[in-house]
């Protein structure tokens, strides 16, 4: 523990530290005040975090709005089979990478990393071409397949390698002498070894799903398909302007369920992205 | 016996093979096709002209870079622009995050707590970020302004004023990502031994010292890694400029990842938005190499 040399000096380091605080705890709570504000109590000039009128009917409204129960669906079925998805093929190639010794493997890992840094920017165009001619457009396919194949998967890839090169390869030995397969010895010894590693992947790219916007953009037009980014961008009046108390309201049930999941793993969860930002 | 043992060794070997190639084949396929076939593809693209409305592609060789780097003075503006953000953001996220991380990385009660808050943007997405960030930035009710009123100055409209919106969006993105850099920061704090601090601190050196002539280079690394990494991120920004500003206002923020998105899906103009990808991917590989090199050069020492 560090020691502090005064009160005075314990005062001061714990008022800076909230101060610094103050930019990145204020807009959560600004976010839930306006969620249960009129929209006129939004438009007046009160600081008050605290509604001077509590309106709940906003949480309603945010789902009479737009069909915003469909869209929260959308968003977690696709991540949740993106990171399915993701763990399966990425463990399967980052154990062929770290442990089988085959002609091309190093060329192919070293074209994985040079896609690791690769925006989605830079292929969107031609993608955009390719879902069209596959008749995918306006689906949520490009949603999975763009993630899971593209920089988000080879990160994936790249970090499931990193943890098979660590393990002991006498683990297998046993596994080997019995007479497995390949896939055997993957499936049944390496896989259930590899948990640490697995649940920082899935972590990682859910909410790399989760979070996805361009594409989203790009590929949906129907708003029954869109997913919550999209969805939140979209509350706005006849003018295009935005409706702020909806806004908030959908933003806050978005936002909400992850930072609860976040507080209560969060030694987990910080170290899931302290590793693929030390691997990426 | 002899005339079998190498053959089975052939086998055994050749099996092993087949099993790499068919672990790595799905992934392989996907990103063939999803990845390095769209890479070729877009260069291709970016020598037509090829307009969406008029379904017509002719092909034009260089034309469409020739316009970007001569004749459009939209271009020009649009890297200023990128580079701008990138000069802005990349040293004041890195400062703050080294800033942070230092303040955070030894315990003491409630540090758990500081680091939740400061990382908790980054679980956040960048779409509601941006959202909630347009809301507090409103021009006369917005609580930047109200809070900026209390002690007397009358704020901007933020994200509308011509001098503050590339302000406002960049403060706002490092927000947004400086936890990511503070905990990467924070690791590599942590793996440094305390007896190198001890020793200096034993032979009076200040604590200013210790940090310039221990902590820093020790650190290189990691600073190298997460340079790298915010400067890739900030040339690829798009939702938050798309959300906040969505480019303007009179273009002040349009950086290349949107400008590539506008032309290309808002405008049309196919070929030519190709060209701006194939000049954000060799921005990125440049400086991906220069990562590389420059950690060569530094490993040394």
């Amino acid at each position: 523990m560090t020691r502090f040399h005064s009160p005075f000096v314990r005062a001061c380091w714990y008022l800076s530290l909230a101060i610094l605080a103050v930019p990145f705890v204020f807009p959560f709570l600004w976010m839930l005040s306006g969620a249960v504000k009129p929209q006129a109590e939004i438009f007046s000039s009160s600081l008050s975090l605290m509604p001077k009128t509590w309106r709940w009917e906003n949480y309603a409204e945010v789902f009479s709005y737009q069909p915003f129960a469909r869209q929260y669906f959308n968003s977690l079925y696709i991540a949740t089979v993106v990171t399915a998805g993701t763990l399966f093929l990425s463990s399967l190639a980052g154990y062929a990478l770290a442990r089988i010794r085959f002609a091309g493997s190093g060329l192919l890992l070293l074209v994985l990393i040079s896609a690791l840094m690769m925006p989605e920017e830079v292929t969107i165009i031609p993608n955009f071409f390719l879902m069209k001619w596959f008749g995918l457009m306006n689906t949520h396919a490009p949603l999975i397949l763009l993630p899971m194949f593209g920089s988000q998967g080879v990160m994936a890839t790249f970090l499931m390698r990193q943890y098979f090169m660590a393990l002991p390869p006498e683990l297998e030995d046993a596994a080997r002498m019995d007479g497995l397969s390949r896939f055997g010895i993957f499936w049944k010894v390496a896989l259930p070894l590899s948990r640490p590693a697995l649940a920082a992947v899935g972590i990682i790219t859910f909410l790399f799903s989760w979070n996805l916007f361009l594409e989203p953009l790009v590929f949906l037009s129907d708003i029954e398909l869109f997913t919550l980014p999209l969805a939140l961008s979209n509350f706005t009046d006849a003018y295009g302007l935005p409706l702020w108390h909806l806004q908030m309201a959908a933003t806050s049930l978005a936002v909400i369920p992850i930072l609860i999941v976040y507080i209560a793993a969060q030694r987990q969860i910080v170290e899931s992205f302290a590793l693929s930002g030390v691997k990426g | 016996m002899t005339q079998t043992a190498p053959r089975t060794k052939l086998t055994l070997r050749a099996r092993e093979a087949i099993a790499g190639w068919l672990f790595v084949s799905p992934i392989t396929i996907g990103f063939l096709i999803f990845f390095v076939g769209p890479l070729i593809a877009v260069v291709g693209y970016s020598l037509t002209e090829w307009n969406l409305l008029t379904r017509q592609s002719t092909f034009v060789g260089m034309d469409n870079y020739v316009d970007a780097l001569s004749q459009n003075p939209d271009f020009w503006h649009v890297l200023k622009n990128s580079l701008v953000f990138a000069a802005g953001l990349v040293p004041l996220n890195m400062a703050l995050a080294l800033t942070l991380a230092i303040a955070l990385s030894r315990p003491f009660r409630g540090v758990v707590i500081f680091r939740t808050i400061f990382f908790a943007p980054v679980v956040t997405a960048a779409v509601a970020w941006a959202i909630v960030w347009s809301f507090l930035l409103q021009g006369e009710s917005g609580a930047v302004n109200q809070m900026l009123a209390v002690v007397g100055i009358d704020g901007p409209n933020w994200l509308r004023h011509p001098d503050w919106a590339m302000f406002a969006v960049i403060v706002t993105r490092v927000f947004k990502t400086v936890g990511l850099n503070m905990i990467l920061y924070i690791a590599a704090l942590q793996s440094i031994p305390r007896d190198y601090e001890e020793a200096a601190r034993l032979e009076g050196a200040s604590g200013w010292q210790v940090f310039r002539l221990i902590t820093w280079p020790l650190l290189a690394p990691t600073t190298l890694v997460i340079m790298v990494i915010t400067v890739v991120g900030s040339l690829k920004v798009f939702d938050h400029i798309y959300l906040m500003t969505g480019g303007g206002p009179e273009n002040g923020t349009l950086v290349l990842a949107f400008y590539i998105y506008e032309q290309a899906f808002e405008f049309f103009n196919v070929g030519y938005a190709a060209a701006l990808a194939v000049i954000l991917f060799v921005l990125i590989v440049a400086l991906t190499i220069t990562q590389v090199i420059l950690k060569q050069r530094s490993q040394p020492q």
